[in-house]
């Protein structure tokens, strides 16, 4: 599913947030980025969203080698993916629904199949009394948990999470886990930087480790 | 395609609601840019109205031709059947210098005067109608007249409807100027709206493309708004004339009634009114492509 090689980046400045990265996810892993903030996760899942461009290396997702890809297909890839960031990135104009409506939007659903998606991923994320609300009223954890519902409701074959529990209570983070783990389950490939020790005990997913830059793919820790 | 359609539909319709949304804001930009295309269109009415008007007081141009005071009834038997003869004249109107003066003293009540002449000092003259209106041709037949033994002067009667076709050339070059400028303010206005809003939906601009949405996608509602402030700035522009004119027109009509006669200002017509919408519509989108262009591309994660 993700494959890269001899990935650096350095920032304009000469910051080098990945140095000579080399790894592999298969398809339907879950893997977790485990790293101190600032090594370079965040970087990482940004390279395989086609956010940021390596400075050297070549990264392949879904079987397109991201360098050669043209500008206007970067939009087609990003629709196999959900995304869930650290700031969210909400959209405060408008309601919780209209929020998770939009990756819907964007491809072209039909509205009443959309409506009902859109209910299922509320449902999951155990927002659907709040399809209604306008997100700057929902709390942090609530804002997170939406960001969650937006990035799974077209049901994308990879799910990129940047802290997605970071905000997050430990009761809502086992939640969180286990909607990770259930989107897993029915073969969508799982990613997630985090540092929170706690939900990678609880997943058991492949561990890749990443300090000042350097990446360490290891094996999945034992369950 | 169909969902091309529905992206199309949905984008329409987002526009509106957000046309909608800030009624004020859009009222004063509608308001600008009809101001600006009133202009124009306003211009043009006046032109055709003025062109009209001279055509109907000057419908066909007439020569007319002098002979020299010297010239003797054969002289003047000469000239009439070489005029006959001619293949651009249509009708011919002999005018003997008696009568001219006759007519003069009827015309213009200057009998004291006229009767104090020791002798008439009027020539003989031909009223001549061309074949071919056209001035060109109109101007050869002048000259070819004049160059006539025993013609002292031939004269275009049209001769002032000519000035004034001149002057209306110059206020068509003057329309087509200004149409420029203002078509130029046009886009800029649609431009620098289309900035702002760039600006300030550089968020959802920015989530739409991290979720997948295509250039296309992210500029369609913007292209869409530009093309329907024009669109309704056009409307604007068309009701301001109508306005002016329908206004001007109640005046006028007193007016002319005291002339005993009718004026009336001849408003835009519906193809006319057609066009100004479209290009209007057109000026618009062509802003706000070029606005799209520019400035998405600082906005957007790339």
């Amino acid at each position: 599913m993700i494959a890269l090689n001899q990935v650096t980046k350095r920032y304009p400045g000469g910051h080098e947030a990945l140095k000579d990265a080399t790894l592999s996810i298969e398809r339907g892993e879950m893997v977790f980025l485990m790293g101190h903030s600032g090594a370079g996760k965040s970087t990482l899942l940004k390279l395989i969203a086609a956010i940021e461009r390596p400075t050297r290396g070549s990264i392949t997702v879904n079987g397109q080698n991201l360098g050669r890809l043209r500008a206007r297909s970067i939009p087609y890839l990003r629709r196999n993916f959900g995304l869930v960031f650290q700031d969210h990135k909400l959209l405060f104009d408008r309601n919780v629904f209209d929020n998770v409506m939009l990756p819907l939007n964007i491809l072209g659903y039909d509205r009443r199949e959309a409506a009902r998606r859109v209910r299922a991923a509320l449902d999951k994320v155990g927002l659907l009394a709040y399809e209604k609300a306008l997100p700057i009223t929902l709390s942090g954890g609530e804002q997170q948990r939406l960001c969650i519902a937006r990035a799974i409701v077209h049901r994308p074959a990879l799910l990129l999470a940047d802290e997605p529990t970071g905000n997050l209570d430990a009761a809502y983070a086992a939640e969180i886990g286990e909607l990770f783990r259930s989107f897993n389950q029915v073969g969508a490939t799982v990613v997630i930087a985090t540092h929170d020790a706690q939900l990678a005990e609880r997943l058991a997913p492949r561990l890749i480790t990443i300090a000042s830059g350097r990446v360490d793919a290891g094996a999945a820790v034992a369950a | 395609m169909k969902t091309w359609l529905m992206h199309h539909v949905r984008a329409s319709g987002a526009t509106l609601r957000k046309l909608l949304r800030a009624p004020f804001a859009t009222a004063f930009n509608v308001i600008v840019v009809g101001v600006a295309l009133a202009l124009p269109c306003g211009l043009y009415v006046g032109l055709a109205n003025v062109q009209k008007a001279v055509r109907t007081v000057s419908p066909e141009p007439q020569l007319t031709l002098f002979l020299s005071l010297d010239a003797n009834r054969t002289d003047a038997g000469n000239i009439d059947t070489r005029l006959k003869t001619h293949p651009q004249v249509a009708r011919l109107r002999y005018v003997p210098r008696e009568r001219a003066l006759e007519e003069m003293k009827r015309a213009s009540g200057m009998t004291g005067i006229v009767d104090a002449l020791e002798r008439n000092p009027l020539p003989d003259a031909f009223v001549i109608d061309a074949n071919d209106s056209a001035p060109d041709s109109i101007e050869r037949l002048r000259t070819e007249l004049a160059t006539w033994p025993k013609v002292a002067h031939v004269q275009l009667d049209a001769e002032w409807a000519q000035r004034l076709d001149a002057v209306l050339k110059v206020g068509r070059i003057a329309l087509m100027l200004l149409t420029t400028v203002l078509a130029f303010s046009l886009v800029a206005i649609t431009f620098n709206t289309i900035r702002l809003q760039i600006l300030t939906q550089r968020e959802e601009i920015e989530v739409t493309t991290l979720v997948g949405a295509t250039d296309g996608f992210i500029r369609r509602p913007f292209l869409y708004y530009g093309a329907v402030l024009g669109l309704l700035g056009g409307l604007a522009a068309c009701g301001f004339v109508w306005a002016t004119a329908t206004v001007l027109n109640g005046a006028l009509i007193d007016l002319s009634y005291l002339y005993g006669a009718r004026w009336e200002i001849e408003q835009l017509n519906l193809r006319d009114s057609l066009s100004v919408l479209a290009f209007a519509a057109g000026l618009g989108w062509l802003g706000a492509w070029l606005s799209v262009g520019r400035h998405l591309a600082n906005v957007r994660p790339r």
